[in-house]
């Protein structure tokens, strides 16, 4: 076999750098304008719904006029539905993480759980939103009410709260586990007193991304039947009179922020556009904020916790 | 010497004994609670499942199942009621189509770039940024496409409708790619550096190494992520119920409006919804399909992820 000639080679070479950076050029492409395009659209979203940004705004309740809608049913229900959300998604998705991570020996059930949980996190949301107009709206009888959506947004971040809890578990070594077993610790000692206060930054990081996505969630609110135009606060959890502590808002009637964007978004009238974009404005600035805020905290404790 | 003395005595019934048989009930009484928290998640899925067939299943007494899927009309809640679910996997398809279109391409062409070109400071710039576009709300994404992308495509196109396909598959795109390129570039980066080098040593460029090594290598990853993207868009609601209008539209035509599945769904539930109404039960037929197609890709993830697994 003879060796290539020299010049032939050399082509060779120049065409594959020349590839090379043909597609460092693209990628670089690419990336910009994906990035690029998102940025102009917030642009164009924050400078449509800035000058709706009053104080007004916040305190005023939806209006047929435009300039006198405000959002304040909207986001003391996201509030309210996010408390619900909370108080059920994290107990139940760190118990079960705590499980899946700690208890459960290695079986076929396992296996499906963990397959199912999996499986969980792709279901569409609206999905959801059916499971709970089934099952929360119509055979629970809660109706549409702060408790049903606050119950349905907890199931659609159970996966998130379940995954982020075991990451974290595992992320604490062993040594830490056989040191409070030497101790004499029992499994639940070891668990509640060591290995889950040890992982709390990462729950918490799981918990917040779930929020932050269970906040803008808009599919499976509309779904159970949520109204829209709400011009009223729900009952307050704090009464004047014994018991001082009054469950009645669950049952309440709602609005949430997405919801109220949605419904300014459908309607023809551009004042109104304006509206939703105000709207979008505020609901942007709390699931960005959040995330940030999580993934922030990874960071940290990914720098700062070396075992 | 007092604990040992105390190791070494016969276990009596006495105090201790009945502290650890009190403490191996509570051990025991938390496991359960725990293992009850975990099986909920199984608990969720049957829900579902149960909830979408007995809601369903009475529609399907007054409809028979090849009508269902041959019928090329789906207007259920006219007098005239058509019930052919293959106008809505239309819409459906169609925008799950623009949007894949925009987004596998785009997401995997920044995350080979992310992984095998950019350097180290402007990956960890851009995953988080990434991560964080993956929280933007659809409904925020819905208004983009309905009041800035659909009126910049008819300074270009006159004549496209005011809802269309086409911009909420494009934003529906835009809103995958973050997701697609995340997951792909976790995927390749997730290849040992030994095939890399062994590839340098051949005297591959980056790029050949990045699409004959790292791409064969990381293929059941990025395949993942594309499957992940796919259920995404079927699964939007929010961006196709409002951008592409709500009317059931039997074409692929991603110019025109159509319904998807989900839209259908909100376009239901908007309006009044009586328990046992025809409406009632056509959107849990309808989700159910729903639900058998993100099953089947589920699946379908699954399976190229065990057949194409590479194992170093």
């Amino acid at each position: 076999m003879t060796p290539a000639p020299t010049h032939d080679l050399r082509q060779l070479i120049a065409r594959h750098r020349l590839w090379e950076q043909a597609f460092t050029i693209l990628g670089l492409l690419a990336l910009l304008i994906g990035l690029l395009v998102l940025l102009g659209l917030f642009l164009q979203l924050a400078v449509t719904g800035a000058p709706r940004l009053t104080p007004e705004f916040f305190t005023a309740f939806p209006s047929r006029l435009a300039e006198k809608a405000g959002i304040l049913s909207a986001w003391v229900g996201s509030l309210l539905v996010m408390l619900v959300t909370a108080c059920t998604a994290i107990p139940l998705g760190v118990a079960a993480g705590v499980y899946l991570e700690e208890y459960a020996p290695k079986n076929w059930l396992t296996a499906i759980i963990e397959i199912n949980v999996m499986n969980l996190a792709g279901v569409p949301s609206i999905i959801y939103g059916l499971l709970a107009l089934g099952l929360f709206v119509y055979q629970f009888g809660f109706g549409q009410s702060i408790l049903s959506a606050g119950l349905t947004l907890a199931l659609l971040i159970l996966p998130i709260v379940i995954v982020a809890t075991r990451e974290a578990l595992r992320a604490v070594p062993g040594s830490i586990r056989e040191a409070a077993y030497a101790l004499g610790a029992t499994r639940w000692q070891m668990v509640s007193q060591h290995v889950v206060p040890y992982s709390a930054g990462g729950v918490m990081t799981g918990v917040i991304i779930g929020l932050s996505r269970a906040i803008g969630e808009t599919a499976p609110i509309i779904t159970i039947g949520a109204l829209t135009f709400i011009a009223f606060l729900p009952t307050p959890p704090v009464t004047g009179e014994f018991p001082f502590l009054s469950f009645q808002w669950l049952k309440d009637p709602f609005t949430v922020l997405p919801i109220q964007m949605f419904n300014w978004t459908s309607r023809p009238e551009e004042a109104f556009q304006l509206n939703a974009a105000a709207a979008g404005v505020v609901l942007l600035v709390m699931t960005l904020t959040m995330n940030a805020v999580a993934i922030w905290l990874r960071y940290r404790i990914r720098r700062t916790i070396k075992w | 010497m007092t604990n040992e003395a105390d190791a070494n005595a016969p276990p009596t019934p006495g105090h201790r004994l009945v502290r650890r048989r009190g403490r191996q009930l509570r051990e025991r009484f938390i496991e359960v609670l725990l293992f009850l928290a975990a099986a909920s998640s199984v608990a969720i899925t049957f829900a579902i499942v149960f909830i979408l067939v007995k809601e369903a299943l009475p529609l399907f007494r007054e409809v028979s199942l090849l009508d269902f899927l041959t019928d090329r009309q789906w207007t259920p809640l006219f007098d005239d009621a058509h019930f052919g679910i293959m106008t809505l996997i239309a819409g459906t398809a169609t925008t799950t189509a623009v949007a894949l279109l925009v987004a596998i391409p785009m997401g995997t062409v920044i995350a080979i770039y992310l992984s095998e070109f950019a350097s180290h400071r402007l990956r960890e710039t851009v995953k988080p940024i990434l991560e964080l576009l993956g929280a933007v709300p659809t409904v925020v994404f819905g208004y983009f496409a309905l009041l800035v992308v659909t009126p910049l495509l008819q300074t270009l196109y006159p004549a496209l409708p005011g809802f269309n396909m086409l911009s909420a598959g494009l934003v529906m795109g835009i809103m995958i790619i973050p997701y697609v390129g995340s997951v792909s570039e976790d995927a390749m980066r997730a290849v040992p550096m030994h095939l890399r080098e062994g590839s340098y040593a051949m005297g591959a460029t980056r790029l050949q190494t990045a699409v004959r090594v790292v791409m064969p290598a990381a293929f059941s990853g990025v395949a993942a992520a594309w499957i992940l993207g796919i259920s995404r868009a079927v699964g939007e609601t929010m961006i196709v119920a409002i951008a592409a209008g709500m009317q059931p539209n039997f074409t692929v035509n991603p110019l025109e409006p159509a319904a998807t599945i989900s839209a259908f769904i909100v376009q239901v539930c908007l309006g009044d919804l009586p328990h046992d109404s025809l409406g009632y039960k056509t959107i849990f037929a309808a989700g159910l399909t729903l639900m058998l197609f993100t099953l089947l890709f589920n699946i379908l993830g699954y399976w190229l992820r065990k057949r194409f697994r590479e194992i170093y």
